[in-house]
């Protein structure tokens, strides 16, 4: 058999597995961060997790799967440790970072602004389109 | 808390001039809630022993409450249950939380498969399995991989609008 190389990628999964961390949609824990300490089955898992998570065992369709994995968490950690992997993980800054948080922080802030916040976005914005076309029109003229 | 809940049901025969002090009978019962558990225990008795709920009473009665209700486990469970054309033995595997909920998912296993109701049903033992060389069923042994990894291809995200714009992307 001869090698050949490939090109071909595989598609990256996010995959279910012991230290992924999940994004819960619905419930009482609705938007908060845990953590997959033990896969139950093909549709539930047991989750934990320092920001007032309970452990509990999750249905996997009322989450969604984040890009981050606590690295080396054991199987059926228990809620101390999981608190100080996630901790050694920096999964909260790295989520804080994530342009994901950031638009559901955005989306918040913007439903809770009021009428007279919605003008004050709207002048802003003008100023910002004034002084783009401003130093679009200078350029022009220089090219 | 689920559906069902564990009883531990003790009852006696009443004491008779030949028998003043009858053998206590202890049973373990899966039920929604007291009223049927007690039910159940004069039906199984009934099965058993003879004594009834007009010649018996019932000595104590008490939930048992999961002990490690944040440990998962496998139970092994075995079970009879009447068909349409007779009467069968099974024996059933199932990953869960707690004892409880493993007989919840059974019984709704059991409608799903076999449209068995729960009085068609004689939960006769729950076990839990503690070593995984004695998990017996396919479908619990899959499980049980160490390092066990899978993706969730293909969901659909469910916009909270009536219409959209765009259509849903499956990729996950």
């Amino acid at each position: 058999m001869s090698e050949e190389v490939t090109t071909v990628k595989g598609s990256s999964w996010r995959l279910v597995e012991v230290g992924r961390v999940i994004l819960i949609n619905k419930g009482e824990y609705a938007g908060k961060l845990a953590a997959i300490v033990e896969i139950i089955d093909h549709k539930r898992v047991l989750i934990d997790g320092p920001n007032d998570v309970a452990r509990q065992a999750f249905p996997l369709a009322r989450a969604t799967l984040t890009p981050i994995v606590i690295p080396k968490l054991t199987r059926g950690a228990r809620t101390g440790t999981t608190a100080k992997k996630w901790a050694e993980a920096g999964v909260d800054e790295k989520w804080a970072k994530s342009s994901w948080a950031q638009k559901i922080n955005s989306r918040a802030l913007r439903r809770e602004n009021t009428d007279f916040g919605r003008f004050e976005v709207l002048l802003l914005k003008k100023q910002r389109r004034y002084k783009v076309k401003k130093a679009l029109a200078k350029a022009k003229k220089l090219a | 808390m689920g559906r069902l809940q564990e009883y531990e049901v003790i009852g006696r025969h009443l004491p008779t001039e030949t028998d003043p002090t009858p053998k206590l009978y202890r049973l373990q019962i899966f039920a929604p809630n007291s009223v049927v558990a007690k039910s159940r225990y004069w039906y199984f008795m009934k099965q058993l022993r003879k004594v009834k709920k007009s010649t018996g009473e019932i000595v104590s009665m008490k939930v048992i409450s999961e002990k490690r209700p944040t440990k998962v486990k496998n139970f092994g469970i075995w079970i009879r249950y009447d068909s349409r054309s007779g009467t069968h033995n099974m024996y059933k595997e199932y990953r869960d939380l707690s004892r409880t909920s493993a007989v919840e998912s059974l019984y709704q296993d059991m409608a799903a498969r076999h449209r068995a109701r729960f009085r068609s049903i004689h939960i006769l033992k729950v076990v839990e399995l503690e070593k995984s060389e004695d998990v017996k069923r396919q479908y619990i042994k899959q499980l049980l991989t160490p390092g066990l990894k899978f993706p969730l291809p293909h969901r659909v995200t469910k916009s909270k609008q009536i219409f959209s714009f765009k259509r849903p992307s499956t990729f996950y």
